[in-house]
């Protein structure tokens, strides 16, 4: 018998003579007979138990960090056992998209959920189902503002780099433009991005906290990209969310962002969970799936896929995107980590990374060559100067278990989140000074 | 139900942290927002009832047979996610020094080589995080092979109009004009309609094979001769690999370029609509334009390269890592011909359901099929008022998923329905008992049909109403 399939021979024989079939060749009698293969150059099945020894000594040429001072887009955070234990449930893990509301209430449900509480993290009114990663959440909402006179995406300078890379291609795609705003001490230059508004320019990108950690002027920027007549959106942190003014507050006409810090381990990059909310008169634009309730034919309570006409399979080639599967078990994932934490709960979280992160950022600086490299707040990521080879540092650092920050230009880009204990900052600090010692 | 925001009370907090440890330091309240996140304030037993229940209320694989035509509705072996959650993989950040991640790469340098046998590609980026989002990596880096030799002229992509909605979406998306060709009655290209619509202006064509009717189109090696002698290109969409796995590869067929979907054809889960694997595999001419980075292998040590002219990012780090590890888990679980007798058995299901099927409903290719088939209700519906969407409702009292209803949309009433090779004959005989009642009543009681669903936890829905008078949010207030 064959690995997952229940058929014995006599089974498959019966069955076989039950179609008027007599061989397997009969069966792909349809393909051109040069096009059948004698046989894979893969070796054969190694049984479930060598699956598992391969796989483990796979994983154990992984180094695991004890201690990590690394984000940089993907944040090592606490992850409460509800998490796993609910988003392991079969039901969960092996449903598929759900077009049958009947039998998908258990999905629907939770993703109406989510889009609640995605919109109550970003103050704004709409919310899709998610999108791949935060990166791509961002090309698609640049996609979603441009207009056939205004195609132009302007980007902050201070945004993730590899965000920027992913909204180029995106733009490559489509054949639309992209431009960087300046920064200025770490931050996005307001007087530059007022100088590159024009007719053509159809968004205005930052990211709140942006790549060094800092604490941007978000209403600001909203108000000079407003004024000339571009939309406005934000990428943001989703634990920084809980507690720093929110995009509707900014002005922000979307918000994007990177969900994995709400319950996703880091696992090498994913998946990893993309969210996108929009003001009500954008709502419609918003690509992807999207829930909504509704009643069933007995008046009860009902959740359903909603507005569908903008999507692929009834648009096709008309269609504002042509995604289909998306992050759906990490939208639940995100939901359940929130309904855990509860307001509380986040805020706690946000208020242990910015506190830890000015602790060690005080430490830090305090080691000779070290200097913090901007003046503004930051929430829980900072730059600071290098006084050596950054990368003789960091396998120093490596050498005694942790994982030390990004080098970026002009330093070292570090992060610090609720993970991080006092002792292990006091033993990053006394490392440091080590190696300034020599 | 109610909503979790429903059970909600405040106050209901529990401590997951240690008190923190260093000097508390408050966020200056010009940068901070208004009021908290209205998020529930629920204890952790009924959180646990909440989703326990929510889970009740979804139907996946383990729940019941699943035969959504095109979604390949598999099994997915428990082993596969066992292994993508070891600590050795869960923990690691994708931005770590190289040499601390050796088996990340090593992981992903084994799927490839093991997936590019599969298909006859020479290359492969895991880095799309979906079906459709591997078509628009693929399609573009037929935008930059063009480009790459100066040939801006070639503007449009053909696809036939019995391809998934993401073919000519994703077309668009990238640039290019969708030129839409009919197809004949299996579903298959038509030579002279496909032979008319090629020129100077084509950059290339998008192909399900087998087609969405589950019929391999016996002309495929003409059918790329063609676009290639026009200098186009050939992309092709994996959705329905499962049926040939093993025996047949694209890449023999003349593609230069197409996606997985890991999630369907090797057994990853599909999670309520992701995360998937779209992984995109090229020939070698095209591999210089693969997303960046792409993991290389120099004698033992495994790195990341940037291919030379790389059509960018997709996503911010390497795709969807985990799922790829299950597809690795599977392959080599069940080795080479696991893989081919996964393809022989989805095919020998399908036939067997469509030969027992043929006799009461109208199969809209009669015939062999590949890994699916789709029925016409057409008929049902013209002499008893009973469409596809009232069979489909009434198989979900059954307990059984419906298959893929009004798809292709080349065929009228259309239900599109694919077993899987991991589905036993007791269950599809159970389907097939299943069908032929609700044919029975159809024809008796045509009504009851259009009550159906009775025993789920919702009824037919109002859809009209959910679009008219979109509520896509809990109200507070």
């Amino acid at each position: 018998m064959a690995y997952y399939v229940p058929s014995t021979e006599d089974e498959q024989l019966e069955m076989m003579r039950a179609i008027g079939v007599s061989s397997w060749d009969d069966l792909y009698a349809g393909l051109p007979a040069g096009l059948l293969l004698e046989d894979l150059n893969i070796p054969a099945g190694l049984s479930e138990y060598g699956a598992r020894v391969m796989m483990e000594g796979l994983a154990s040429e992984n180094r695991i960090f004890p201690s990590i001072f690394r984000g940089a887009g993907a944040y090592n955070h606490y992850i409460p056992s509800l998490v796993k234990q609910i988003t392991s449930r079969e039901e969960f893990v092996t449903s598929y998209t759900p077009y049958q509301a009947e039998i998908s209430q258990g999905t629907l449900q939770s993703i109406f959920e989510f889009q609640t509480m995605m919109c109550e993290l970003t103050g704004l009114d709409a919310s899709n189902a998610s999108i791949y990663d935060g990166a791509s959440a961002a090309a698609s909402a640049a996609a979603m503002c441009r207009a056939r006179n205004r195609a132009v995406v302007l980007i902050s300078e201070a945004a993730n780099p590899r965000v920027i890379s992913v909204v180029e291609t995106y733009c490559y795609a489509a054949g639309a433009g992209v431009k960087k705003i300046p920064a200025r001490d770490g931050v996005t230059d307001g007087e530059s991005l007022a100088a590159m508004l024009d007719d053509s320019v159809a968004c205005v990108y930052i990211e709140q906290p942006n790549y060094f950690g800092l604490i941007e002027d978000a209403s600001e920027l909203g108000r000079i990209a407003h004024s000339g007549g571009a939309k406005f959106v934000m990428g943001v942190n989703p634990i920084a969310a809980a507690v720093l003014r929110t995009p509707g507050e900014c002005g922000a006409d979307v918000a994007v962002g990177e969900a994995q810090p709400l319950g996703m381990p880091l696992s090498f990059g994913g998946p990893y969970l993309g969210f996108m909310t929009a003001s009500s008169d954008m709502a419609r634009h918003l690509p992807g799936r999207i829930v909504g309730e509704t009643v069933d034919v007995d008046g009860k309570r009902a959740f359903v896929l909603t507005l569908q006409a903008r999507e692929q399979h009834i648009r096709r080639e008309r269609a504002s995107s042509n995604i289909c599967s998306n992050q759906a078990l990490c939208a639940l994932t995100a939901s359940v980590y929130l309904t855990v934490m509860g307001p509380h709960g986040l805020r706690q979280v946000a208020d242990h990374c910015f506190s830890k992160a000015h602790y060690a950022a005080e430490q830090i600086s305090a080691v000779k060559g070290f200097e913090l490299a901007h003046e503004g707040e930051f929430f829980h990521e900072f730059v600071t100067s290098c006084p050596m080879d950054s990368e003789s540092l960091l396998r120093r650092l490596e050498s005694r278990g942790i994982l030390g920050g990004l080098p970026v230009d002009g330093g070292i880009l570090w992060c610090v989140t609720e993970m991080n204990t006092r002792e292990e900052i006091d033993e990053l600090t006394a490392i440091l000074r080590e190696a300034v010692r020599g | 139900m109610k909503l979790s925001f429903e059970k909600s009370r405040q106050g209901r907090f529990f401590p997951l942290l240690p008190e923190l440890d260093v000097p508390e330091r408050k966020i200056s309240s010009a940068l901070t927002r208004a009021g908290s996140p209205r998020l529930p304030e629920m204890s952790p037993p009924d959180i646990s009832r909440h989703y326990s229940e929510l889970a009740r209320r979804t139907h996946g694989v383990n729940d019941g047979f699943y035969p959504l035509g095109s979604c390949t509705m598999k099994y997915n072996p428990k082993i596969n996610d066992e292994m993508a959650n070891l600590p050795g993989f869960t923990h690691i950040h994708p931005l770590q020094p190289e040499h601390t991640a050796q088996g990340c790469l090593e992981a992903m340098a084994r799927a490839e080589g093991l997936l590019c046998e599969i298909t006859g590609m020479d290359s492969m980026t895991f880095q799309p995080a979906a079906g459709a989002h591997g078509e628009f990596t693929g399609v573009l880096l037929i935008k930059a092979y063009h480009e790459s030799r100066g040939d801006s002229a070639r503007t449009k992509i053909i696809v036939p109009d019995s391809a998934h909605g993401t073919n000519p979406a994703t077309a668009t998306m990238t640039g290019f004009q969708v030129v839409n060709i009919p197809s004949d009655g299996s579903g298959c290209v038509t030579l002279d309609a496909l032979r008319e619509a090629v020129g100077p202006d084509t950059a290339g064509l998008m192909l399900t094979n087998p087609n969405t009717l589950g019929i391999f189109d016996r002309n495929i090696l003409e059918i790329t001769k063609i676009i290639h002698d026009a200098g186009g290109l050939c992309y092709y969409d994996g959705a329905n690999l499962n049926a040939i796995m093993g025996v047949a590869r694209p890449g023999d067929m003349g593609f230069d370029v197409m996606h997985l979907n890991l999630h369907k054809t090797f057994s990853t889960p599909h999670g309520g609509g992701g995360p998937g694997s779209g992984a995109v595999g090229c020939k070698s001419e095209l591999a210089r334009f693969l997303p960046s980075p792409h993991v290389s292998r120099r004698g033992d040590e495994f790195f990341f390269d940037a291919p030379s002219r790389s059509v960018g990012r997709v996503g911010a780090f390497y795709g969807n890592f985990l799922v790829v590890l299950r597809a690795l888990t599977y392959l080599v679980t069940i080795g080479g011909d696991g893989v081919r007798d996964a393809a022989r058995n989805a095919v020998l299901n399908a036939n067997y359901m469509m030969k027992h099927l043929s006799g009461i409903y109208d199969v809209a290719y009669p015939g062999g099929c590949m890994h699916e088939f789709v029925l016409s209700l057409e008929r049902l519906k013209r002499e008893h008022g009973v469409s596809a969407m009232d069979v489909a409702k009434s198989l979900l009292d059954f307990g059984m998923h419906p298959p893929t209803m009004y798809f292709p949309m080349i065929v009228k009433e259309a239900l599109m329905i694919e077993p899987t090779e991991t589905e036993s004959r007791e269950t599809m005989d159970f389907a097939i008992a299943a069908l032929r009642s609700i044919y029975e009543r159809a024809l008796e009681e045509p009504e009851s049909l259009r009550e159906a669903p009775i025993h789920t936890p919702i009824r037919r829905p109002d859809e009209v109403n959910a679009a008219r008078h979109p509520k896509l949010r809990y109200n507070f207030d």
